[in-house]
């Protein structure tokens, strides 16, 4: 939901780049690296255009001191001379408006290319980063460095930075043009420069200030909007609508003062600008005037008026420089935080065990190059290579484990799936069964102790090959922008229409989507919202069921299924999970109940384990749950 | 184009108390923008009469009056800017202000015709662009054109063959922005929707990294991704290489004026039809009139930008509540009974499509009832019909005797205290949520009311107890902790009805039914409506309903049921296989 959004949220308050200079580095080497040869052609072209620019304004003068005033008076004037001096001046023009034309032109590329290089990086560095990452960081957070940071990086590629080389280029030459055509008047344009930082300085830093707070009251106006929103229909249940509207009228007022003052610090800025720059103009004129007729410095007419056109051309570089510089500011601020996500360490996987198609003719297994329902892990050394059959044997031996360092969430765990076994694990929130699951597929790493997957330490499988045999079903269902033919085909790229559909009918899903308009090809959006949760718990399990894994786990797969369907999915589940082996995590124990061993959890421990009839006759923490004599929160 | 009027109007009204400020700012702007005008008349004035004469005396007042106007420009700029800031936050604060409240008087089909998401969309980002673009109108926009007008009328004034070349380049130049502009905005408004797909990838990969990493499916999204950032990379490129040729062209403009003013101009000069000075007045007045065409063709871009977000937001505002209270509206609800007639319900309006059919049902003041019925069987559209939540198609519904469409709609809702399924907990402490229930409640029947749900026990083990603060959305408290809280936020309300939709489904079996023990036994008087999942939750209700398909299959008590109803024994043996 948040992430339709492109503004708002990401903005840090003030955030200043921490290691500018790294980042400048860093982001040049994106530019310089394919772009090289572009980018000189790039800096070529605004150097001739600014200069350009520069020996347009100084052209008044030739114009008027060597053409106008000779042939003022005469009576017979030969305009030859100007007609070349124009044709000179058009043919530099030319030059300048091509130069212009290149660089803004090639700029784009480069700028397109760098964005593109970085997001692509970007998102193959995330897809590599381990599930911690996305538990311990803020989904807002992690948005915006692709909408917000890439913007403002665009920005500055393709906008601030020619336009401020273009503008220091062209202070350069206009200052040196100043300088050559009169020094006495050079001196009233640096006189006001130091103005107009001063000006800056102040107006600005003010600005700053008060955008700040704008971007903070913005933000916790956002906030509240979206969590009153998101609660609308509660407020309307509490007949809350008043209140809703008391908090947003206070929190709109705060933001209209901030933004009020923050915009007309930004408001006054161009115009005090502007007229330090009339100002200038006019003292030139003054001064130009007097110099000229008390004939000081052998200032001619011509000179003046380039030299007021060139005052002309200096204030607006000025200007300009020093508004480019806070949106580089928050340029690199944001290029910081893409990097920073680019440079998150990637999981880690040494594995070198992978899982392969094989053949098993009398007891002795071979590789196979097509599916043969049979797999097998290889094992190569440099002596020889060894396969190992996949049966869905996991074997938990004393396992600890901790997210956050020295505070451990699970303690001395043991337990034995034997192959085909159906492995429960109940237990109350935050007793540790999601996070055995975890473990099993490596979204995290144990601390101490061992998991055996068939008898070789899972740390030695390769990762993707480990995902590749386990199927998960999770609580939470993500389902992807597409139809729903390709959300089921999510669990196996080739899978045929036949298996697609066979696979939603053993899910008990195909029903509720024939019933669907448009059938297996209804499109679904943001993750399925039209879907009654329930519904999307049958189609991840439909997706899950597609891909045909050794080995399941089921985490809380059917809580949202009314105990009728779920019972019909339970025995489609039950048909396909012969001879596999699966762990269940659920809630509601009619889930579990014919599971093969069922562990009951608590703080991290494993406290009972049996069957149902076992666990039963124990009257232990079971059979309280299961009569209703013991919470389970 | 009469739809753009439209939504101007609709947004112009929105300028309110702060009107003054909208006024003024146009005002200063003109009188700022004349002041500039004079600056290179009376320039030319100078150069011409002072400098070119060596007259001292006229260079030092025209140089008094040059300053004057240049203070005077300053004065009128600060003004303006301080009104157009006053203008455009007070703009956006009354714009916001009129679609909260509108959203505020919105029924439940308001709502889900939107969609939350959308909603905050439109309050956030789409009101931002709305507030940048009237900005740049009362600015930029009075600006831009009233510079040129006048920079033309002076160059008219001091040479009228001179303005031909303007009569001649400004519709040029015109026409290369608006080609350029036209064939560059439908490729933007195609980058915005790639764009969203691009991020709805990047969203989707970060909400659902665990199926991501399950199915090692990681190569595949990044084939996905590259695909899309492809598209935006060709798009952005093309679109952005043709707003590249904005600014060679003005450029092109600019020193084409200057050349032909040079060459025309040093010719009158010769013939003695026109002075230095005025020449360079008349170039600094080329560069304003081109400057502004420029900025003109700025703010056009800047609106054509606002004009999606003005229509999203007027869709907002001209949303008008489906439910509204009657004339003479009903304040006080008698009892708490309920009564169905003949009730028909649809969420499309569409009677082929209802959601529910026929539905004739009686239930007495205090009776516990029980809902059960599958996936999609419409139970929340039963319940959601008694507060009054959502219409019915046709049929009746009355509570307390009298139709619900009767009542006033916050008596009625004061009576009628729904849990939803959906819940929600605000940010604040656990006391100022359940408070949501009732202001005035005093602490002491806070904890009556935890005691009642439950969830006494648990908030007693916080540190802080009930000032305890809950997160936004409640994501610190457990699931079945919310859903405790939320049934005693309820209860605060001391209602005649109270209607539990699935609210206890994450509370464990023991809870549950301590907690209809105690909603039995204290508050009697109260009609229950408890819909479950759970066969166990409502096996002791008064009355049980059977909800299938929209229809009512099956009505009575847990033993009739169990024979008469087939659905019932079916979601019975599902619950209870294999517990003997």
């Amino acid at each position: 939901m948040a992430g339709m959004r492109h503004g708002g949220k990401g903005f840090k308050g003030g955030a200043k780049p921490k290691h500018a200079g790294k980042t400048i580095k860093r982001i040049l080497s994106y530019m310089t690296g394919p772009y090289k040869a572009i980018l000189v052609a790039v800096f070529i072209c605004i150097i001739l255009s600014s200069v350009t620019g520069v020996i347009g304004s100084m052209f008044i003068e030739v114009l008027i001191d060597d053409y106008v005033v000779p042939l003022v008076g005469s009576i017979n004037p030969d305009f030859s001379g100007l007609v070349k001096a124009i044709l000179v001046m058009a043919g530099i023009y030319l030059m300048g408006v091509l130069a212009t034309f290149i660089y803004t032109r090639v700029i784009v590329t480069v700028a397109e290319g760098v964005l593109r290089n970085v997001r692509n990086e970007m998102f193959s560095k995330m897809q590599g980063l381990p599930i911690k990452y996305f538990d311990t960081h803020k989904f807002g957070d992690t948005m915006s460095r692709y909408t917000n940071d890439t913007d403002t990086l665009r920005q500055m590629i393709s906008q601030s930075v020619p336009q401020m080389f273009s503008s220091v280029i062209t202070i350069v030459a206009v200052f040196s043009a100043m300088l050559y055509t009169s020094f006495y008047l050079t001196l009233i344009v640096i006189a006001m420069i130091v103005l107009m930082f001063y000006v800056t300085k102040i107006v600005g830093g003010k600005s700053a200030k008060y955008f700040i707070a704008q971007q903070k009251s913005l933000g916790s106006l956002d906030g509240y909007i979206e969590e009153m929103i998101n609660g609308q229909k509660v407020i309307k249940v509490f007949c809350h609508e008043e209140k809703a509207k008391a908090g947003f009228d206070k929190a709109n007022d705060e933001l209209c003062g901030n933004a009020t003052k923050a915009n007309t610090f930004a408001n006054i800025f161009m115009p005090i600008m502007a007229n330090i720059g009339n100002i200038q103009f006019v003292l030139i004129a003054i001064a130009g005037g007097a110099l000229a007729i008390f004939n000081i410095g052998g200032l001619t007419l011509g000179a003046i008026a380039a030299f007021l056109n060139l005052s002309k051309s200096f204030s607006m570089p000025v200007s300009q420089v020093s508004q480019q510089i806070n949106s580089v500011i928050m340029a690199l601020a944001g290029a910081e935080r893409i990097f920073e996500l680019m440079d998150e360490l990637p999981e880690n996987d040494d594995g070198c065990v992978t899982l392969v198609h094989a053949k098993d003719e009398n007891g002795t297994l071979s590789e196979s190059d097509t599916y043969t329902g049979v797999f097998a892990w290889k094992k190569s050394t440099t002596e020889d290579i060894s396969y190992t059959k996949l049966t869905g044997d996991v074997w938990f031996d004393n396992v600890d484990f901790s997210y956050v360092e020295g505070h451990e969430v699970l303690h001395d765990i043991s337990l034995y799936a034997k192959p085909g076994q159906k492995v429960a694990l109940v237990g109350a929130t935050g007793a540790g069964k999601t996070t055995i699951t975890n473990l099993i597929n490596r979204f995290y790493d144990i601390s101490d102790g061992k998991i055996f997957y068939d008898g070789i330490d899972i740390k030695e499988i390769r990762k993707s090959d480990l995902r590749h045999s386990l199927g998960v079903v999770l609580q939470d269902v993500n389902l992807f922008s597409g139809t729903i033919r390709e959300n089921i085909r999510y669990g196996k790229l080739d899978a045929t229409d036949d298996e697609i559909v066979e696979a939603a009918k053993l899910a008990n899903a195909d029903d509720f989507i024939s019933r669907l308009p448009e059938g297996y090809d209804t499109v679904i959006d943001g993750n399925g919202e039209s879907l009654s949760q329930g519904q999307r718990q049958l189609l991840s399990i439909a997706r899950a069921a597609v891909a045909n894994p050794p080995v399941m786990i089921l985490d809380e797969a059917t809580s949202s299924i009314d105990t009728r369907t779920e019972a019909l999915v339970q025995k489609g589940m039950d048909s396909l999970m012969k001879g596999r082996t699966v762990f269940v995590i659920a809630h509601r124990l009619s889930t579990v109940k014919n599971s093969d061993a069922i562990m009951v959890m608590d703080n991290g421990r494993i406290i009972e384990r049996g069957s149902h009839e076992k666990l039963i006759e124990k009257r232990g923490r079971y059979y309280q749950l299961y009569t209703g004599a013991f919470e389970l929160e | 184009m009469s739809s753009a009027v439209y939504h101007i109007k609709k947004l112009a009204g929105e300028i309110g108390e702060y009107k003054k400020p909208a006024i003024l700012t146009p005002i200063f702007v003109v009188l700022e923008v004349i002041m500039e005008i004079l600056v290179p008349f009376l320039m030319a004035y100078l150069i011409d009469n002072g400098i070119d004469k060596g007259d001292m005396n006229t260079v030092i007042i025209l140089g008094a009056v040059l300053i004057t106007c240049t203070l005077l420009s300053l004065l009128f700029g600060i003004l303006a800017g301080k009104f157009s800031a006053d203008a455009s936050a007070g703009f956006a604060k009354n714009l916001r202000h009129s679609v909260f409240y509108n959203i505020q008087n919105f029924s439940f089909s308001n709502i889900d015709k939107f969609s939350t998401s959308s909603l905050i969309t439109r309050l956030t980002t789409d009101v931002t662009n709305v507030q940048n673009a009237f900005m740049m109108v009362i600015r930029i926009a009075i600006r831009a054109p009233v510079m040129m007008i006048l920079a033309f009328v002076m160059v008219l004034i001091i040479n009228g063959s001179l303005s031909i070349i303007f009569l001649c380049l400004l519709p040029l130049l015109a026409l290369c922005m608006y080609l350029i502009i036209t064939k560059a905005h439908p490729i933007f408004e195609r980058i915005f929707k790639t764009y969203d797909k691009l991020n709805k990838v990047v969203q989707e990969n970060i909400r659902g990294i665990r199926v991501v990493k399950s199915f090692v499916r990681e190569s595949y999204e990044k084939k996905k991704f590259n695909a899309v950032s492809k598209e935006i990379y060709k798009d952005f490129s093309k679109a952005e290489k043709l707003l590249a040729l904005i600014s060679p062209t003005m450029q092109f403009f600019m020193y084409l004026a200057m050349l032909l003013v040079s060459w025309f101009g040093a010719n009158l000069i010769v013939s003695d039809l026109f002075t230095k000075g005025e020449l360079i007045s008349v170039i600094s007045y080329a560069m304003q009139i081109l400057m502004s065409l420029m900025m003109l063709a700025m703010v056009f871009v800047m609106i054509t930008m606002a004009r999606a977000s003005a229509r999203r937001i007027v869709e907002v505002l001209d949303e008008e509540t489906e439910l509204t209270n009657p004339e003479n509206p009903v304040t006080t609800v008698k009892d708490g009974s309920v009564s169905f007639k003949d009730v028909s319900f649809s969420y499309s309006k569409d009677s082929m499509r209802c959601a529910l059919e026929n539905i004739n049902l009686e239930i007495k003041s205090g009776e516990m009832i029980g809902i059960i019925g599958g996936t999609g069987s419409s139970k929340t559209s039963l319940v959601q019909l008694i507060p009054r939540l959502y219409d019915v198609l046709s049929g009746s519904v009355s509570v307390g005797g009298v139709d619900v469409r009767d009542y006033d709609m916050k008596a009625l809702r004061d009576e009628v205290s729904v849990v939803l399924q959906k819940n929600v907990l605000f940010s604040g402490t656990i006391k100022e949520n359940l408070r949501w229930g009732n202001a005035n409640a005093t602490d002491e029947e806070i904890v009556r009311v935890s005691k009642l749900a439950h969830a006494d026990e648990f908030i007693q083990t916080f540190p802080d107890k009930y000032d305890t603060k809950v997160e936004q959305g409640g994501t610190n408290v457990s699931g079945g902790q919310k859903q405790r809280l939320c049934i005693a936020r309820a209860l605060l309300k001391k209602p005649k009805i109270l209607i539990l939709d699935d609210s206890t489904s994450a509370v464990d079996t023991k809870t549950d039914a301590d907690i209809r023990k105690s909603l039995r036994e204290e508050i009697p008087n109260t009609t229950k409506i408890i819909i479950a999942q759970r066969i166990s939750s409502i096996e002791g209700a008064d009355k049980i309903i059977v909800l299938d398909g929209g229809k009512i299959s099956a009505l009575g008590t847990h033993e009739e049921l169990l024979k008469a109803s087939e659905i019932y024994r079916e979601v019975y043996t599902s619950q209870t296989r294999g517990a003997e």
